[in-house]
């Protein structure tokens, strides 16, 4: 059954985790989960990085090399990790507010680099932990915390930043299509280079509240309607598409990134192995 | 045998770092300290090791942490402006007791300040720049081959205390070439390595902050073998998150006091005529040498003066200065600074000593001649009295 093989890579003695119930987080955490349990990862082979924020919490709930960072910078701790420890497979896991605000400039970069991790992008269009600020991706006119006569700023496509930085893997789901959910993220975890996966979530208790949605089921029923296939998308007009989410693979293609160049740069080199600092 | 070298204090320092096992450099260009990135992009890729030049400062802390902890000793090197930005991950590697040395070659600030001037102005944020309370190992050598030695030194303390170490230089230490004889003790020192051969079983979690049996923290163990939690959170001996009174006070206290119980061992000094001195000048970096210099010449004078000069700025020489504030009558202390070692120092100064601050802060070394000056305006007060 799929439930033991995802149940074995989770963390029993430090649940119930500090999430709302009916939180976003705890469907993408399952979704992590099976994708990690098909895949059959080795839990010590796999490091999780992640920032600050409520959906960062998952890293305490996770049974692999996990770290609990710092507000912005899970990537720039995981470009660490994966270059230092190329034989670890790396994935970086954050709230919008963490990626794509605080932590922008470190999304692109990686991106840029094609950096062989794969970046979890839990995305509730608000900041959860401090008590639902507007982000990078709460939209235009949607009320916030900071945003009480409705947000004056334009969001952010993650998938167009994450495409145009230069990530050669890159889809969005929402927390509704859980089994395209899974499916992304084991694509993901299997692809050389930078993949990037969005995954539309719900915080009912802040966005949702102050935006007419309040219980998780109206989100759900939210994303519901409102996502379109990327298939269908191609065939619609731009104003069709308006407020629409659209779900799909955007990018999937091959490139060499930072890593596979170094490695190559130092095969040039005769190295002594035993100077290698880390255990490979 | 040894040989003669020739090198920049900078380079001296990235070659050191290699010495000592580092296989990770990230950093982000910034004068007076960019050759020690060049160096380490040049030599890293030799040795197996991975250099990469991040998009800031931040990011550049981060992934060195972050490679540490995954089992790479690892170094990054900055001066005022990138220092300041690293101070958020500077903390992060304080709370989870990752070893990893960073590199400040201090110029004049603040901000922008002087990119090509010496000064010594970043004394206190190197003991305080991070918030909270929390201890730090800083060592600030005054000649290359110093550089070399102690570079070695702060690997092996970030490795032993588990902890973030600065290897500090200023402006002119930093693009001075000097030449010395490397001795076979420094092409062979001493290194604490990485514990690599441990065997975990299946289902174990590694405890990243159990105590060690002389109460520091147990070793850190690669990650592959077995794995762990980490966590800027208040956290118990399993990593994990627990926000109790008790536990965080335990962890905290436990941060000051791994490194403050060891303080005398950590601490690095050197003296020069101190036995008869009622003069002692307290100098440390490049300002040193002028001491050095002005010492011998107020000798020459037949001035009982001596000088010294701590290597380990932070934790501070506390007991040895507080002996000299008892042996010696007068103090001056020279600083490219408006005196902030000064003031720290004379917390200690009990019996109300004369403490004599020579600052400058014009991007300009503090001379010979200066300090001379000032041991011969000491010295008259002291023998008029
Ligand atoms: C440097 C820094 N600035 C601010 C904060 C406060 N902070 C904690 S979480 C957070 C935002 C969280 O939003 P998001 O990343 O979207 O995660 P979510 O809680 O929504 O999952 C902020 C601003 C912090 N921890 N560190
Ligand atoms: S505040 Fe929002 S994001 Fe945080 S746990 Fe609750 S529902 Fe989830
Ligand atoms: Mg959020």
């Amino acid at each position: 059954m799929s439930s033991t093989k995802y149940f074995n890579y989770l963390r029993k003695n430090t649940l119930p985790t500090v999430w709302c119930p009916g939180c976003g987080n705890g469907i993408i955490t399952k979704a992590f989960l099976e994708a990690a349990g098909n895949l059959g990862l080795d839990k010590n082979k796999v490091a999780v990085v992640s920032g600050i924020g409520c959906s960062s919490r998952v890293t305490g709930y996770l049974d692999f090399n996990t770290m609990h960072t710092l507000h912005g910078r899970a990537v720039a701790f995981a470009t660490g990790v994966k270059l230092a420890r190329p034989d670890l497979k790396v994935v970086a896991m954050g709230g919008d507010g963490d990626m794509l605000a605080i932590g922008g400039n470190h999304f692109i970069h990686a991106c840029r680099r094609n950096m062989d991790i794969t970046i979890i992008l839990f995305n509730n269009s608000i900041y959860g932990m401090t008590g639902g600020q507007y982000s990078p991706t709460t939209p235009n006119k949607s009320i916030a915390s900071t945003a009480p006569y409705g947000n004056m700023e334009y969001q952010f496509d993650p998938v167009q930043l994450a495409t145009t930085a230069g990530a050669t893997y890159v889809a969005r789901s929402t927390v509704y299509h859980f089994l395209q959910t899974v499916k992304y993220i084991q694509t993901a975890l299997s692809h050389k280079g930078m993949s990037v996966v969005e995954i539309i979530s719900n915080c009912h208790t802040y966005f949702g509240r102050y935006n007419k949605m309040s219980k998780p089921s109206d989100m759900q029923e939210f994303f519901k309607t409102n996502s379109v296939q990327l298939a269908k998308a191609k065939e619609m007009s731009k104003e069709e598409l308006t407020g629409k989410i659209v779900v799909g693979e955007f990018v999937n293609e091959e490139k060499p990134g930072y890593l596979e160049s170094y490695q190559n740069l130092q095969g040039t080199f005769e190295v002594d192995r035993e100077c290698r600092g880390g255990e490979q | 045998m040894s040989r003669m070298v020739i090198m920049q204090g900078n380079e001296a320092c990235a070659l050191a770092a290699l010495k000592a096992g580092c296989r990770f450099y990230a950093g982000y260009p910034i004068t007076p300290s960019s050759e020690v990135a060049e160096t380490m992009a040049r030599e890293l890729p030799k040795v197996g090791g991975t250099f990469i030049q991040m998009e800031d400062e931040i990011s550049s802390a981060a992934a060195i942490i972050g490679a540490s902890l995954s089992g790479v000793k690892s170094m990054t090197a900055t001066s005022g402006p990138g220092f300041s930005l690293m101070q958020e991950g500077i903390g992060y590697g304080v709370m989870t007791e990752t070893p990893c040395v960073f590199v400040n070659v201090m110029r004049g600030g603040p901000s922008t300040g002087m990119p090509t001037k010496p000064a010594q102005g970043d004394i206190m944020q190197l003991r305080w720049g991070t918030h909270g309370d929390h201890q730090i190992i800083a060592l600030y050598p005054s000649t290359v081959e110093e550089v070399y030695k102690y570079t070695i030194k702060a690997f092996n303390y970030a490795e032993k205390y588990r902890t973030p170490v600065f290897l500090v230089m200023d402006e002119t230490l930093g693009h001075m070439r000097e030449s010395f004889f490397l001795t076979d003790e420094e092409e062979n020192p001493e290194i604490i390595q990485r514990i690599k051969d441990t065997e975990f079983s299946d289902d174990e979690l590694f405890h990243p902050f159990d105590l060690g049996e002389d109460r520091t923290v147990a070793p850190l163990v690669g990650m592959g073998k077995t794995r762990f939690h980490v966590s800027g959170l208040v956290h118990d001996e399993t990593g994990f998150p627990a926000g109790q009174a008790e536990v965080a006070e335990k962890m905290i206290k436990h941060l000051d006091s791994k490194i403050r119980m060891y303080s005398e061992e950590i601490s690095i000094y050197e003296e020069y005529m101190l036995s008869d001195a009622e003069i002692v000048v307290v100098a440390f970096g490049t300002t040193a040498r002028s001491a050095l210099r002005a010492v011998k010449m107020a000798r020459s004078d037949k001035i009982p003066v001596g000088l010294f000069k701590p290597v380990t700025i932070w934790p501070a020489p506390v007991s040895r200065i507080k002996k000299l504030f008892r042996s010696a009558n007068a103090f001056i202390i020279p600083e490219m600074n408006m005196g902030q070692y000064a003031q720290e120092l004379s917390k200690l100064n009990k019996t109300n000593k004369h403490i004599e601050m020579l600052n400058k802060i014009n991007g300009e070394l503090i001379t010979p001649e200066e300090i001379l000056d000032s041991i011969t305006k000491v010295w008259i007060q002291l023998t008029e009295i």
